[in-house]
Order: structure tokens, then C-alpha cells, then sequence
């Protein structure tokens, strides 16, 4: 069902976990809070689940108020899902009693039968009754999953889901989790500060900094439209140089002038600090642009170069691993840039 | 504008419902004692105290070198070096602490007084002028009592250098400290803490001991208290002596904490590796040995084979209907407590997780602090509260009873009173293991808070809460003072008949319940064994 946040603020001594936060998953859609730690998207999970009281502002499930405007539903009756970051499955019940936990206005068959349609679908048929400590970690987070799934929640809340767990194992997972939630139609809310674990599972994300919503879009758009220079700096990796803008979609920068789209409305004569995302700089050995290694890292398929362009400022680029440069070495490259992100220079921080 | 949090007052009032029975207790002490005639306490200092201090004073010292000496000396030869039998007298070191002291005193007192069996058989063999000591001796007393006290400082010590011995004891040598220098410069400061906490354990006991020193005839405060009770039927002097010995309990709290120094009590290493230990070798190695032997065979083996034996002497005559009766009284109280101490141990464990709150964790210390308290304190203090409230029955419905004082409920109280904080240490600890992601899992699977306790906590406490009823249930089988004080008519128990024969010298005769309740009090400490010497092999 439709989840919504209106202005919800909530401070702990000392420091506002959230301040005015207001966002929208429309039914069926999986969303994602994505931040560094400290900036409040726990807090608002809880807030959602229930386990904290905002101090203003309302939530909304389904049209009815959870809180806020005088109103408090205790999570017990929220119909909300948690999926936790330790995953909290009960030791001393097997998988499937864990999963048939919630199922509380069923009769035994039923119950049973619910509670392993679920294991099915997280594909641990085989584990039922195993106990918590029998299973990998993965096997822990599919079952937690399962169990928040299994009462046909309103909402399901995803905490971390994926931070205790290999790495190897997350991206599969990821995929698992995403197709589970779609076979039951449920819609759900995940934060993480992992943007791979967001771009693998949310349809929408919402980056936050210090309790505070600073785009809530799709994915493509957050990397290649991201609205302030935390955003562009926290998706994706990149670096800016200063430029000016002298037409539509053109910035003039030391590398020539640039063309693509703008995507703010900037008027010629805009001083602007220009994003280079690394797919955006190419290796190009005929290139009269010449860019000094400083320094590489190796990443297997490609390398990671970072480039001291003349003017001194930094770029980033990709490069396929059979172009291997020593640092020192100057380098011929070009630019392909789509979208052009300019923010306006000393615009600091970026707040609108 | 927190408007909508409705307050959380529930889980407060419940701790302070739980803390009222000892603070009205310890109030009725501090209100009777200092509301006491001068002329009492006149009385009082001239006749009585300064005997009664120097005494207690004397024995706590005395009782507190011997345990932490054998205590402390034992645990580190057992913890960290290897002799001959090592392995056996690790945990068969803990089993004297299933024998109370009121039973090794009487045991002592029986074979080693000038007509017991040691004394006879050595003038037999050495001649009949051969001067044994008197075991009826200050000095003896503090030995019994250190040999039945040695394994509380036993226990502390060696799980502080099984946690850190060895690591620490490797850090030192490869500084240049040879492993004995190691044990005074480095493991000793180390394991100050839990030595300093072993020795309050003792000091506490023994301030609390009235069933030895009953035997020994010697004055301390809890039998002064005990005299002033029944002797002279004084409830005022009763409260005052109550009310110094609380003095002392008090002072011997802040000595723990000086002794402590800034050293804390921290969580041990997990995945340390299994210690190499120091070998002793030869003579070395057999002396050790013997010693462990010595004191094992001092503190449970030669008691209970003296036990054994008079028991099955006097069993044929004394084994009537009316042990039956013993055994069935002390086994229903014993369950009674621990299931209300159990009951209350969970309320205040609950509350305190549900609410953080400053009230709540201070109706939880003042609760729990009767493990602290003399039982002979707790019975006057209990028999003075419930007396009182008589007398406002009486005022209120007329008549000329007594509700509550000499009931079972009053019994009860006592035990509660004492041994709530038995139950309170594992039950914490259950809830302290169990993460409060999993209350709030079950919380957003639908669960209100009062079937979590039912369906989430009492499930994964059930080590704990098991714990909890055998620790209580054992304690109030052996409990003397308070079962004396405050039964009903005609309540004899196991304990009591204990008192009761050795108050006449009738030793033989004490034996048979005092072996029953070894028996039992073996049952905790065979638990408490086999878990430790689990967690240092995991370790």
C-alpha cells in the first residue's frame, strides 16, 4: 500500500535525526533511503515500523494515519514488515516457525502452509527446520525476509539488509529480494548506504544528508541529474572543473567547449562548476588533450585513472586494463559527456 | 510536542511495587533502632557492643586472610600451572560450597572438641597428656569458616585468571618476568577487581553467619540479635543491633570499592587460546597436590564421610513420620520462594528493560539489596513491619489477631526479601543476552508487549530462569536465621532441625538433615562447575 511522510521531524538531544522529511512510495514500488551513516534514514525507518515517535509531522499507510495530527498506532498493529540488520530471527524456533511467527489469525494448517509457500519463494524449502545458527547468513536474511513477508504486510521495511553479509553473496541476494518482494506484490522501503545494493532493489531512492531529503528520483536520473553537489558526490564517483556556460548546452571549461544538456536552466555567462563523471572522460591516444597520471588503480576489467589536467584540477576516467600507464605519464584523452551538471560556482554545499 | 506519547509509567511503578517490602523493612530497622530509649542504648554500649564488635571485627579479618589466602592460591595453581591431579581438583575445589558453614562448624566442633574422635585417638597414640588445641577458639572458628568460605574467592580468582592468565602472564615473560613475578607484578593487580569482589562475597558471609558461631557459642551480632529477640524479648535493642551490623554491611561495601581500585570488572577475551600452563615437577608438583588434597579433604570429604556415617547410625531410629514432615515443609518453602522470587526476579527484569528510566533502576538496587542484609536483620525487620501493620488491622477490624506476623506470608517475605537478588543476577543476564531487535521484530509481527514476554522472553530465558529456581530454592533450604525467627508455630524445617540438635550437642543427630541438604546444595554447584569449566575450555 501507499506509504507517506509528511514533514516528519524527529531530534534527539543534541542532534535533528530528521527534519521536515515528506516522501511518497506508491503501492508495489520498492524504495530506498540511501545515506552515510548519521544522516537519519534509520531513524526514519523506525519512525515508519514505529519503534520511535516522531516529534512532528505525519505518516500514512494505506490512507490511514499511523501518526501524527493526534494520532498513534503501536507497531504491533501497523501490519508493517521489518526486515532487520542482524536479522532478529528467533533462536530458539527453526525457519519455518520463525516465518509462521506473525501468522497469528490462522489456523495450524493454514499457517503451515503459508509459512512454507514463503520459505519456497526464498528458495530455502529444504531449510525448514533448521535453526537460525544452522544457517549462512544469507540463508538468516532470506528467512527474515520471508517472516516479514509471510502476514501480507502493508509495508515492508528492509534495515541494512545487506551489511552483514560477504560481499560475494549481497549482489545474488540483492536480486533474490527484489524478486521475492515483486512475487507478493508488496511494497517496501529500504535504506542502506551501499548505492549498489540501492541501484540493485529500489525503483525510486531518496538520498539524505543530515535528516534532510535531497532528491528522491529514479536511479539513472539521482547519477545523471543528481540536484545538488552531495548527491553528485555521494552517487557515483566524480570531480568537478570550473567552466562557464556560452549557449544552450554548451560550457566553455580548459578542455574545450563541451556540448550536451544542461540539466539546470543556467543563461550564458553562468560561472559553473562542471561534473566529470569517470564514463564521461575517454582514453584517446590521438587526442591533442593531454592529462598527467597521478594516480591508477587497478580494477581488473579497467583501470581507474586519476588525471591532472593542465590547469591543475582533477579528472577521473575508466580506461580497459590493456591501457596501462605508469604515473608520470601524460595521456591523450576526450570528452563524451551527455549531460552536463553545472552548479553554480562557490554554490556551496547546495541546499535549494 | 511529544503530545501523542501516551507516558510509561506502567513498568516504574511495577519496580517500585517490587522495591517496597525491603524499603519498608530497612525503614522499620532505621526508625525502631533511632527511635530506641537512651537508657537502651546506654545499656547497650556498656554491656554488649564492645564485645560484639570486637568479635564480628575479629572474624570477619580473620575468615577474610584465610579465604582469600587458600582461595586465591588454589585458583592460581589450578589455573595456571600443572600438577598431579590438576584436572580433578579444578572443579572438585567449588563442591565445599554445597556444605554450609553452620554444618562444617558442627562437624568440626563434633570430631575435633576434647571428647571427639581425633582428639581421643591421638592422646590414644600419643599418650594422654598430649595438649591438642581446642578447636572452640576464636582461631578455630575463623578456620571453619575460612575453609566453608575459601571457594567464593576461589571462584572469582580463577575465572579471572583463566580469562586473562595466560595472555597476560605470556606479556610478561616476554618483558623478562619469570612466571612467578609474573603472578605478583602482573596476574594478582590484574585480577584485583574479582579478588576484591571474592573478599566482600566472604566478609559479607560471614557477617551474616549465625548458624556457626551459634555452634562455637561465640557472640556476634546476628546471635546478639537473636539473644535480644528471644532472650531478653527486646525489639528495640534487636532493631539497634540490626541497625549497626547494617553499619558494617555498609562499611564492607565501600571497602570493596577501594579495593577494587580503578580496575572494572571487563567481559572476558573470547577466542583466546587454551593457556599453556606451568608445569611443576617432583616435589614441586606433589606438594601442590597435596595441599589442594588437603584442603578438599578438609572442606567436603572428611565432613561428608563423618556426615555419612552418622546419618546411617542414627537413621534406623531417627528416620520417622515426622522427617517426612521436615522434608515435605522445607521442600514447599524452598518452591514457594523461588517461585516468587522468580516471579518478582522477572517483573523488575522486564520493567527495567521496557523503561531506563533513573526510578525504575533505583527500585531494582534497593529490591535486590537484601543479599547484602543479615538474614536475623531481615527477620526483625520483617516481623516489626508486618507486626505494625497488625496493629493497624486490629485498630481498623477489632479483635485481638495476628494476620500476618508467624505466617507463612511472613516467612516468605523474609526469603523474598533476602534472596530476590539471587534470582535478579541470571534473569538480567538472560534479558541482557537477548537483543532488543528481536522485541521489536516481534512487535511488527503483531505482538503486544505483555505476549512477548510470554512468547519471546520466558522461551529464550529458560536457561536463566532455571538458574534462578535452583539458586533460590537452594539458598532457602539452607537459610537458618530468618526460617528460626519468623516460621509459623510449629514449622520445622531441615535447617531448623539442624539448630535445634546441635544446640543441644546432639551432633550425630544433626547429621542426617544436615546431609540432605549437602545433597541438595550440591545440585547448583555441580551446575555452576560444569559451566565454567565449559566456558574456559571454549575459551
Amino acid at each position: 500500500m501507499r506509504l507517506e511522510l509528511r514533514e516528519v521531524s524527529r531530534s534527539f538531544p543534541g542532534v535533528a535525526a530528521l527534519d521536515r522529511l515528506s516522501l511518497t512510495v506508491e503501492a508495489g514500488r520498492i524504495g530506498c533511503l540511501l545515506g552515510p551513516s548519521g544522516s537519519g534514514k534509520s531513524t526514519a525507518l523506525r519512525c515508519i515500523a514505529g519503534f520511535e515517535r516522531p516529534d512532528a509531522g505525519e505518516v500514512l499507510a494505506g490512507g490511514e494515519r499511523l501518526s501524527g495530527a493526534g494520532a498513534w498506532v503501536s507497531p504491533e498493529r501497523r501490519r508493517i514488515g521489518m526486515v532487520f540488520q542482524d536479522f532478529a530471527l528467533f533462536p530458539h524456533l527453526d525457519a519455518l516457525a520463525n516465518v509462521a511467527f506473525g501468522l497469528r489469525d490462522l489456523d495450524r494448517g493454514a499457517r503451515r502452509r503459508r509459512a512454507q509457500e514463503l520459505l519456497d519463494l526464498v528458495g530455502l524449502s529444504a531449510e525448514a527446520g533448521r535453526y537460525p545458527h544452522e544457517l549462512s547468513g544469507g540463508q538468516q536474511q532470506r528467512v527474515a525476509l520471508a517472516r516479514a513477508l509471510a502476514p501480507r504486510p502493508r509495508l515492508v521495511l528492509l534495515d541494512e539488509p545487506f551489511s552483514n553479509l560477504d560481499a560475494d553473496v549481497r549482489t545474488d541476494l540483492a536480486q533474490a529480494v527484489r524478486k521475492a518482494l515483486r512475487a507478493e506484490g508488496a511494497t517496501a522501503l529500504l535504506v542502506t548506504h551501499d548505492q549498489r545494493e540501492a541501484f540493485a532493489i529500489a525503483d525510486e531512492i531518496g538520498v539524505l544528508r543530515g535528516g534532510r531529503l535531497e532528491q528522491w528520483d529514479v536511479p539513472w536520473k539521482l547519477y545523471h541529474s543528481p540536484r545538488t553537489r552531495f548527491v553528485a558526490d555521494f552517487v557515483g564517483e566524480g570531480t568537478f572543473i570550473p567552466g562557464t556556460v556560452v549557449g544552450p548546452g554548451r560550457v566553455a571549461t580548459e578542455l574545450g567547449v563541451i556540448e550536451g544538456q544542461l540539466t539546470r536552466d543556467q543563461p550564458p555567462g553562468t560561472l559553473v562548476d562542471l561534473l566529470l563523471r569517470p564514463d564521461d572522460v575517454i582514453h584517446d591516444d590521438v587526442s591533442e588533450l593531454r592529462a598527467e597520471v597521478v594516480e591508477r588503480a587497478f580494477r581488473g576489467a579497467e583501470f581507474r585513472y586519476t588525471l591532472r589536467l593542465p590547469s591543475g584540477a582533477t579528472a577521473l576516467s575508466f580506461v580497459p586494463s590493456h591501457h596501462d600507464h605508469a604515473i608520470g605519464e601524460r595521456i591523450g584523452i576526450r570528452l563524451d559527456a551527455q549531460h552536463l551538471v553545472g552548479f553554480p560556482r562557490g554554490w556551496d554545499a547546495g541546499r535549494e | 510536542m511529544n503530545a501523542q506519547s501516551p507516558p510509561r509509567a506502567g513498568p516504574t511503578v511495577a519496580a517500585i511495587l517490587v522495591a517496597l517490602p525491603m524499603l519498608a523493612v530497612l525503614a522499620a530497622i532505621v526508625h525502631g533502632a533511632t527511635g530506641a530509649d537512651p537508657a537502651l542504648w546506654a545499656h547497650l554500649t556498656e554491656h554488649v557492643l564492645a564485645r560484639v564488635v570486637a568479635n564480628t571485627a575479629a572474624l570477619v579479618v580473620g575468615v577474610v586472610v584465610i579465604a582469600v589466602a587458600l582461595g586465591t592460591s588454589l585458583a592460581w595453581l589450578t589455573a595456571a600451572c600443572e600438577f598431579p591431579g590438576r584436572g580433578f581438583f579444578a572443579w572438585a575445589l567449588y563442591l565445599p560450597m554445597a556444605v554450609p558453614a553452620y554444618v562444617l562448624a558442627f562437624v568440626a566442633v563434633a570430631t575435633l572438641d576434647y571428647a571427639g574422635a581425633v582428639p581421643t585417638a591421638m592422646r590414644a597414640w600419643f599418650g594422654a597428656d598430649l595438649a591438642v588445641p581446642p578447636i572452640r577458639s576464636t582461631v578455630g572458628l575463623i578456620a571453619v569458616l575460612g575453609f566453608a568460605s575459601y571457594p567464593y574467592v576461589y571462584l572469582m580468582a580463577r575465572g579471572a585468571f583463566l580469562t586473562h592468565g595466560a595472555r597476560v602472564l605470556e606479556a610478561a615473560q616476554s618483558l623478562g618476568y619469570g612466571p612467578w613475578a609474573g603472578l605478583v607484578r602482573v596476574a594478582i593487580p590484574l585480577a584485583r577487581p574479582w579478588l576484591a569482589g571474592g573478599a566482600a562475597l566472604v566478609a559479607m558471609e560471614t557477617l551474616a553467619d549465625f548458624g556457626a558461631v551459634s555452634v562455637f557459642n561465640y557472640d556476634t551480632f546476628t546471635t546478639a540479635i537473636y539473644k535480644a529477640w528471644y532472650g531478653l524479648f527486646s525489639v528495640e535493642t534487636a532493631l539497634a543491633l540490626a541497625l549497626l551490623l547494617l553499619g558494617f554491611v555498609a562499611i564492607t561495601m565501600a571497602a570493596e570499592q577501594l579495593a577494587r581500585g580503578r580496575g572494572r570488572h571487563t567481559a572476558a577475551d573470547s577466542g583466546t587460546r587454551a593457556p599453556v600452563r606451568l608445569a611443576l615437577s617432583g616435589p614441586r608438583g606433589w606438594l601442590a597436590s597435596a595441599f589442594a588434597a588437603a584442603v578438599f579433604a578438609a572442606g567436603f570429604l572428611l565432613p561428608g564421610i563423618a556426615l555419612a556415617r552418622w546419618a546411617l547410625e542414627v537413621a534406623p531410629v531417627d528416620l520417622d513420620a515426622r522427617y517426612v514432615t521436615y522434608i515435605l515443609r522445607t521442600l514447599s518453602l524452598a518452591a514457594m520462594a523461588a517461585l516468587a522470587c522468580l516471579a518478582l526476579a522477572l517483573v523488575l527484569g522486564y520493567a527495567n528493560r521496557l523503561s531506563k528510566g533513573f526510578a525504575t533502576h533505583a527500585a531494582a538496587r534497593i529490591a535486590t539489596l537484601g543479599y547484602a542484609v543479615p538474614g536475623t536483620v531481615l527477620a526483625v525487620g520483617v516481623v516489626t513491619v508486618l507486626g505494625g501493620l497488625d496493629g493497624a488491622f486490629r485498630t481498623l477490624a477489632g479483635g485481638e489477631g495476628l494476620w500476618l506476623q508467624g505466617t507463612v506470608l511472613a516467612l516468605l517475605l523474609g526469603y523474598v526479601a533476602r534472596f530476590l537478588a539471587v534470582a535478579y543476577g541470571p534473569v538480567l543476564g538472560g534479558f541482557a543476552r537477548i537483543r532488543p531487535s528481536l522485541e521489536e521484530a516481534a512487535r511488527s509481527l503483531g505482538l503486544a508487549p505483555r505476549e512477548i514476554l510470554a512468547r519471546l522472553h520466558l522461551p529464550l530465558l529458560g536457561a536463566g530462569v532455571g538458574t534462578a529456581l535452583l539458586l533460590v530454592f537452594v539458598d532457602v533450604m539452607k537459610e537458618m536465621p530468618i526460617t528460626l525467627m519468623t516460621r509459623p508455630f510449629g514449622w520445622d524445617t531441615l535447617a531448623v532441625r539442624v539448630f535445634e540438635m546441635t544446640a543441644e550437642g546432639e551432633w550425630q543427630r544433626a547429621a542426617l538433615p544436615a546431609l540432605a541438604i549437602v545433597v541438595a546444595g550440591l545440585l547448583p554447584v555441580a551446575l555452576l562447575t560444569w559451566r565454567m569449566e565449559r566456558a574456559a575450555r571454549a575459551a
